[in-house]
């Protein structure tokens, strides 16, 4: 068990190696990548946005209803804003992004093996690690950390809408705290997790894709899998740098 | 074609099979095949279902490694090379699959200039200018700006011919090309192999089972069954060999040295509820 595990991460390493190979695309094919980011990204805005707004109007609720009792209800801004930059917009955007994009990843690329469209351009002695995963990857890499800011923005946008617009907290305080308290560093914590999410679920989506048993079973238990490793690895890679950040 | 010799003098042959063997687990696909495919000629491989037809295309390209054997294709050792040493090789082939395998998110034009784009920096002018005679030699330039959705499977096919000619290869490999087409479409491969073969000197191997439509294109044919080679010639002398296996297949017998029934317990005592063990072949 303990044995597959690690050959398992040793092949997705060595499969991250090959790609990165192949990193060069960026500047060779820059419109393959900017399609990736539109495929990954800008597809997913609609679903990001309406879920940053949520989870905002939650924070915004939710956040009231505790600082309210400790007289503290000013600190609103604050509170959301550490909330989402530091934790709720990386993790909640990763996850989505793994259940949007990496299964459509996933598939795509599972798809392409099963009806030898991947085969066919080993055969024309095109690589498929540069033409089809390279800019996937990179693309889903790029797209995550855009779709964290955008999924920030919305919900600071929720919280305020709730916590200032109905339960009636001054708004030049829950701004002004916001602007106070939150530092570089919060904003930094987030934007190296977002990195590090896009790296963890991109990666799973392309090599799930690309490994998937060319059978309409073997794609669907593969777009399965992406969902379920992302989602770990994301909350997994989430504790690991929020202890790091933290230094403990 | 009667006269010429059945298996192509060495320094003539492209492709040169020897001596392989190759199987899934226990199971053997082939026992010992010896076959070549002279240069500039059309080779037919072919043989029932399941015979391994592909896997020997798969084994040609480069794509599997035999267990014991070779595979020389232009002279060089397949299994010898790495992976750099096979993409060169598989820069003078081209292949034709099964299903296309076209992909689907690309026009017509789109695919072959990808292709193309993916060896050599052309010009866009030259580089339009060559996919749309590629096109024209499958009579589809006017179907350059199509999608895939918008193609038939007869016009698919020939997308795929157009891509997998649009570098000019030396060696191309037909891997069932008469599969899922109309009559219409099925003689406008047929003549597409033979023509593209002649006018471009190219070699050819054409995998498939569709008897007729191969005697009329190739120049020497192989019939593959039980991993083993079972005769090659002329497709005029594989119709006059009286080899009963040869017999079957080339006029589509149900029954005879291939079986109409899988291997099973007797009849009788499997519907008596006795034999459900599984029988030795």
């Amino acid at each position: 068990m303990i044995g597959d595990t690690l050959s398992r991460i040793g092949r997705v390493g060595l499969f991250l190696v090959r790609v990165l190979r192949h990193a060069g695309v960026v500047f060779t094919e820059p419109r393959a990548v900017v399609h990736q980011i539109y495929n990954a990204g800008a597809r997913s805005l609609v679903i990001i946005m309406l879920c940053g707004l949520f989870v905002g109007m939650v924070l915004g609720l939710q956040g009231y209803d505790l600082l309210q009792r400790f007289g503290s209800e000013d600190a609103l801004g604050v509170a959301a804003a550490l909330g989402l930059l530091k934790e709720l917009g990386p993790v909640v955007t990763a996850l989505l992004f793994a259940g949007r994009a990496g299964t459509s990843l996933t598939s795509e690329i599972g798809l392409m093996r099963a009806t030898d469209q991947l085969t066919a351009m080993e055969i024309m002695a095109v690589d498929p690690l540069r033409k089809v995963v390279a800019p996937r990857l990179i693309g889903g890499i790029i797209a995550m950390p855009l779709l964290v800011a955008v999924f920030n923005v919305i919900g600071l946008f929720g919280a305020q809408l709730i916590g200032v617009q109905v339960m009636g907290v001054d708004p030049g305080a829950f701004w002004s705290q916001m602007q106070g308290a939150v530092e570089l560093d919060d904003v930094n914590e987030g934007i190296v997790k977002s990195f590090c999410f896009g790296v963890a679920c991109s990666l799973v989506a392309v090599y799930e894709g690309y490994h998937a048993q060319p059978t309409a079973a073997g794609v669907g238990l593969a777009t399965t899998r992406t969902v379920v490793i992302s989602s770990v690895l994301t909350l997994l890679i989430d504790y690991i740098l929020t202890a790091a950040f933290l230094g403990r | 074609m009667p006269g010429e010799p059945a298996v192509a003098a060495p320094s003539d042959a492209v492709v040169r099979v020897r001596g392989l063997h190759y199987g899934f687990g226990s199971r053997k696909i082939f026992d010992g095949v010896d076959l070549e495919a002279a240069r500039g000629r059309v080779t037919a491989v072919m043989g029932p279902s399941g015979t391994g037809k592909t896997t020997l295309l798969r084994l040609i390209t480069g794509q599997v490694a035999p267990a014991t054997g070779s595979v020389e294709v232009f002279g060089q050792e397949v299994t010898t090379l790495d992976t750099a040493g096979v993409y060169a090789l598989r820069k003078r082939m081209g292949m034709l699959f099964q299903n296309g395998a076209l992909l689907t998110d690309l026009s017509v034009v789109d695919k072959l200039s990808n292709q193309v784009r993916a060896h050599a920096r052309l010009p866009e002018r030259v580089l339009r200018q060559l996919v749309l005679t590629k096109l024209h030699a499958v009579g589809l330039r006017g179907a350059a700006e199509l999608m895939p959705g918008e193609l038939s499977g007869g016009m698919a096919r020939r997308v795929a011919l157009a891509r997998a000619i649009v570098m000019d290869p030396d060696l191309l490999i037909y891997d069932e090309p008469f599969v899922g087409l109309d009559p219409v479409s099925m003689g406008v491969i047929v003549r597409l192999i033979r023509e593209l073969n002649d006018a471009l000197g190219i070699t050819s191997i054409v995998v498939s089972h569709d008897v007729r439509e191969l005697a009329s294109i190739a120049h020497h044919s192989y019939l593959l069954s039980g991993g083993k080679v079972v005769a090659h010639g002329t497709p005029a002398e594989l119709d006059a060999s009286p080899l009963p296996i040869v017999r079957q297949f080339m006029s589509g017998q149900s029954d005879g040295p291939v079986p109409f029934h899988y291997p099973a317990a007797d009849y009788h005592a499997d519907l008596l509820g006795g034999g459900t063990e599984r029988p030795r072949s």
